[in-house]
């Protein structure tokens, strides 16, 4: 397989400030984001050849991202893979580019979840009328569930598991405090942490990413063709996607619930595409699918960033701060953006975006070439779909 | 010889202190669990009866309660289904009386007599709700009974009945009345429950030649235990040795089911030999003179009344009371799945799944899935199952949390025969769950909303008990 690594260019991003957005609906941030973009690549809507649209519960079809942006007449794709659907539309995008069938994408991500009266998000709109028998969960539950089975399995007390997931927000929260579109800006002490109201027992309050509106929006095209447009565009190298399937930790009674094996196998396709052998050396910065603290935890592992079993030995040791050896959520992540689901994973992209730019402000990782952003729709009981998608500088 | 086989009881977890209801009041009232209510009670019972017992020989089954969740709507029939009998059996409820459950049991021995069923299973439940500061508040008590009757290896042969019917309005309840009506308790007691059980027992007697001390017990379901102790007395038995407990103190009066729990209560303590006079009450009388025989020793096993009233869970405030039978209504949570509903076909289609909770074997490689699958999640292979049930197998947790909008405990239970299920966990407190804790399967209701319109019920896993 020859793969898609340094065929397609971002030329263009946009993001618009994460938060509870009561005066905008959808389509004001579809509008924000687009626009952002649009002008960061320098072209206008018109120049669009084709579009691919995220969301899980903020619109349907195409028309959908259309109306807002007056696009006419062409091929737009709707995309909803959870909270994977902005990785997902993008890596389509890509392909679609990489094969020549365009030359000018626009990709978009929003989700409006204020609006909903519901104080969570990524719940499965798709199970209508079943038979109501499974137990529903919302994801803290199901997600707590693999905090409770690590904790086990590696033999740590809930004390310490508590003690080491605080560390993740508090390091989270510390990067968003530096990250003007994000939705919670303030540092945390590990106290504050530690003793947050019980959500799902081990998670509390905050170790679970908020509930936000958001959109974020990139333009790409063939690589060859992006010169024209700037001299810092980005490169993609390599794209990885792969899912689990429904009730996978139910139907197979030997899944041990420490890991998800289809964040293992994403980033392993996109390693093999970009020729990343060891990707806690090569890569420079990482903005992963942080919804809830276990589950940054579990991506180090699993993206290969922290041996087997040892994330704790790198949580203690810095090696995903600011200044640490490989940052992890430089933004603040899902825990300082909220998670409008369909959105996060161009957020994602956004951030990278900026950082392989050198724009990142004062949160700017030095000298960045090479970053991650890794989506995970779904949950681990439910079963999930994981995205990796990794971008590089050309130089 | 016909008479009884097996038998089995339930009796929730729960218990209130009377003292909760009214300072001063004596003992306690066994209440259904919040997912709990007569259909779910009259599974537990039957499935403890037909432990170890070979449930396709099962040829009837007859479900009887005065507060059945629906009003339309056969329940023997989701009885039979989650106990996983066959199909091709007699099914019917019995209602409206609290004589219910002793006719369910008449009209199981005449089907036996009659030949058209060699085992017939009759289950007895009730969750009676007497209105806040009501007598029926304090007295009535939630349970249920099993009994299998048939014509061999029968452990109680019945050795006649009798049976007697009276028009008057002691209790009653209206089409939209949620609680329990009564005349003034004298007149219900002395023209209704003295009179009318002293007449039938008397004939019973009578007809057969019997006499009070012909019998080892007297089994009575007597709206209190004075009434019992009375009416003993004044039938010539010595209420000290051979009334059989009331459990007014530590379970209450379980109305439709009442009679049959005192009787399974009796059959624990039985010896081979023993004879018991069996009288229920509910405008009329249903008596049965039972002999107890050598079978009985091989009819043990079942946790019955004695192992479902302890180890209990006592919980000490009202309101908790009054919010389980749904009389304080709280907020409901928003979430975006309230939007759904279950849909009929859906649970039609997976009702093996559902209500035997039916999983599935590989005959190629072995391994066991839930819920049932088309291919094979180990070795792919097509279309090669076979069903096994796993309502009936124990489990250990493997990994537990709790949902923050309704507060119920949901897990992972791996089967100790292989295979895994997501489910609700009940009858515990969240914090004395543990990863590896050994549980068992209990049908039971699910907490969805009322405009939900189809009342869900399915498995959850509980702590072993006893």
């Amino acid at each position: 397989m020859p793969g898609i690594k340094d065929k397609v260019a971002i030329i263009g991003m946009g993001c618009t400030d994460f938060g509870e957005h009561w005066d905008k609906d959808v389509k004001d941030l579809i509008v924000e984001a687009c626009y952002e973009a649009f002008e960061d690549a320098g072209i206008e809507p018109r120049d669009i050849q084709a579009a691919w649209w995220s969301t899980m519960q903020s619109g349907d079809l195409g028309r959908s991202l259309a109306y807002p942006l007056k696009l006419k007449y062409i091929p737009i794709t709707r995309v909803e893979n959870r909270c994977a659907g902005a990785h997902d539309a993008f890596i389509n995008a890509c392909y679609a580019v990489a094969a020549g069938a365009f030359d000018l994408v626009l990709v978009c991500g929003a989700e409006k979840l204020k609006d909903t009266g519901v104080p969570v998000a990524g719940m499965d709109p798709s199970i209508l009328y079943g038979t109501r028998v499974e137990p529903l969960y919302v994801p803290p539950t199901a997600f707590a569930q693999l905090a409770r089975r690590y904790f086990h399995h590696y033999g740590i007390s809930y004390e310490e598991g508590k003690r080491l997931l605080s560390m993740i927000a508090v390091k989270n929260h510390h990067n968003g405090s530096l990250t003007p579109k994000a939705q919670f800006r303030q540092e945390i002490t590990l106290e504050q942490a530690i003793n947050a109201p019980m959500v799902s027992p081990p998670l509390g309050l905050l170790d679970c990413c908020g509930i936000s509106d958001g959109a974020a929006a990139a333009i790409i095209t063939r690589a060859e063709l992006a010169r024209n447009f700037r001299d810092d565009y980005i490169l993609v190298k390599g794209a990885g996607m792969s899912c689990a399937y429904y009730y996978q930790a139910q139907v197979e009674d030997d899944l041990p619930l420490v890991s998800l094996e289809e964040n293992v196998r994403a980033s392993r396709m996109a390693y093999q595409e970009a020729g990343i052998k060891d990707p806690r050396q090569e890569i420079d910065l990482a903005i992963v699918h942080d919804c809830f603290t276990i589950t940054e935890l579990v991506i180090y592992e699993d993206l290969g960033f922290s041996p087997r079993g040892r994330a704790k030995e790198d949580i203690e040791a810095g090696t995903f701060t600011l200044e640490g050896e490989l940052p992890v959520n430089t933004d603040g992540g899902l825990k300082c953006f909220g998670h409008p689901v369909g959105a996060s994973g161009l957020r994602m992209m956004y951030e990278i975006y900026k950082q392989l730019q050198g724009k990142a402000g004062p949160r700017q990782v030095k000298d960045a070439k090479i970053g991650l952003a890794n989506t995970l729709g779904g949950t681990p009981v439910e079963g999930a779909t994981a995205a990796v998608v990794i971008l590089g500088r050309r130089d | 010889m016909s008479g009884i086989v097996s038998y089995g009881a339930y009796v929730p977890c729960w218990r209130l202190a009377r003292q909760a209801i009214a300072p001063g009041s004596r003992g306690e009232k066994a209440i259904a669990g919040p997912d709990e209510d007569s259909l779910t009670m009259a599974v537990a019972a039957t499935v403890d009866c037909l432990n170890g017992l070979n449930r396709e020989e099962v040829d009837a089954l007859l479900f009887a309660s005065t507060s059945a969740p629906f009003k339309e709507k056969q329940l023997s029939t989701t009885v039979a289904a989650a106990a996983d009998l066959r199909q091709d059996i007699f099914t019917a409820d019995v209602a409206n009386s609290l004589k219910a459950g002793t006719a369910a049991l008449k009209l199981a021995l005449d089907a036996i007599k009659a030949g058209s069923a060699k085992q017939a299973l009759v289950t007895a439940a009730d969750c009676r709700l007497g209105a806040p500061g009501s007598e029926f508040e304090q007295s009535c008590g939630d349970g249920a009974a099993a009994l299998l009757v048939g014509q061999e290896n029968v452990a109680v042969h019945i050795e006649a009945s009798h049976s007697f019917s009276n028009e008057i309005f002691d209790t009653w309840r209206l089409e939209d009345d949620l609680f329990i009506r009564s005349w003034e308790s004298r007149f219900a007691q002395t023209e209704g429950y003295l009179k009318v059980v002293r007449e039938a027992v008397s004939t019973a007697m009578q007809r057969n030649s019997l006499n009070p001390k012909d019998f080892a017990r007297l089994i009575l379901s007597a709206p209190d235990p004075r009434r019992a102790t009375e009416l003993a007395r004044a039938l010539g038995f010595d209420p000290s040795t051979q009334l059989q407990p009331l459990l007014f103190d530590v379970m209450g009066n379980t109305g439709a089911a009442y009679p049959l729990m005192l009787l399974v209560a009796a059959l624990e303590q039985a010896k081979p030999g023993e004879r018991f006079l069996l009288a229920s009450y509910g405008n009329g009388s249903d008596v049965f003179v039972l002999q107890v025989t050598e079978e009985i020793e091989k009819v043990r096993g079942h946790r019955g009344i004695t192992d479902h009233l302890e180890p209990k869970r006592v919980i000490s405030d009202y309101a908790t009371y009054l919010k389980w039978r749904g009389l304080v209504k709280m907020a409901e949570p928003r979430v975006t799945h309230t939007i759904t509903y279950p849909s009929a076909p859906s649970i039609w289609r997976e009702r093996n799944r559902i209500f035997a909770l039916h999983g599935v074997k590989c005959k190629t490689c072995g391994t066991v899935q839930y819920p049932p699958q088309r291919i094979c999640a180990k070795c792919q292979t097509k279309d090669n199952f076979e069903a096994v049930r796993l309502s009936d197998k124990k489990g250990r947790i493997f990994s537990f949390s709790q949902d923050p909008l309704t507060g119920s405990p949901e897990g992972l239970v791996n089967f100790e025969d292989g295979g895994r299920i997501a489910c609700y966990l009940s009858d515990a407190g969240f914090e004395e769950l543990e990863i590896g804790q050994l549980v068992e399967m209990s049908f039971r209701k699910l907490e969805l909303l009322r405009s939900d319109g189809i009342p869900v019920y399915f498995w959850k896993a509980i702590p072993v008990r006893a």
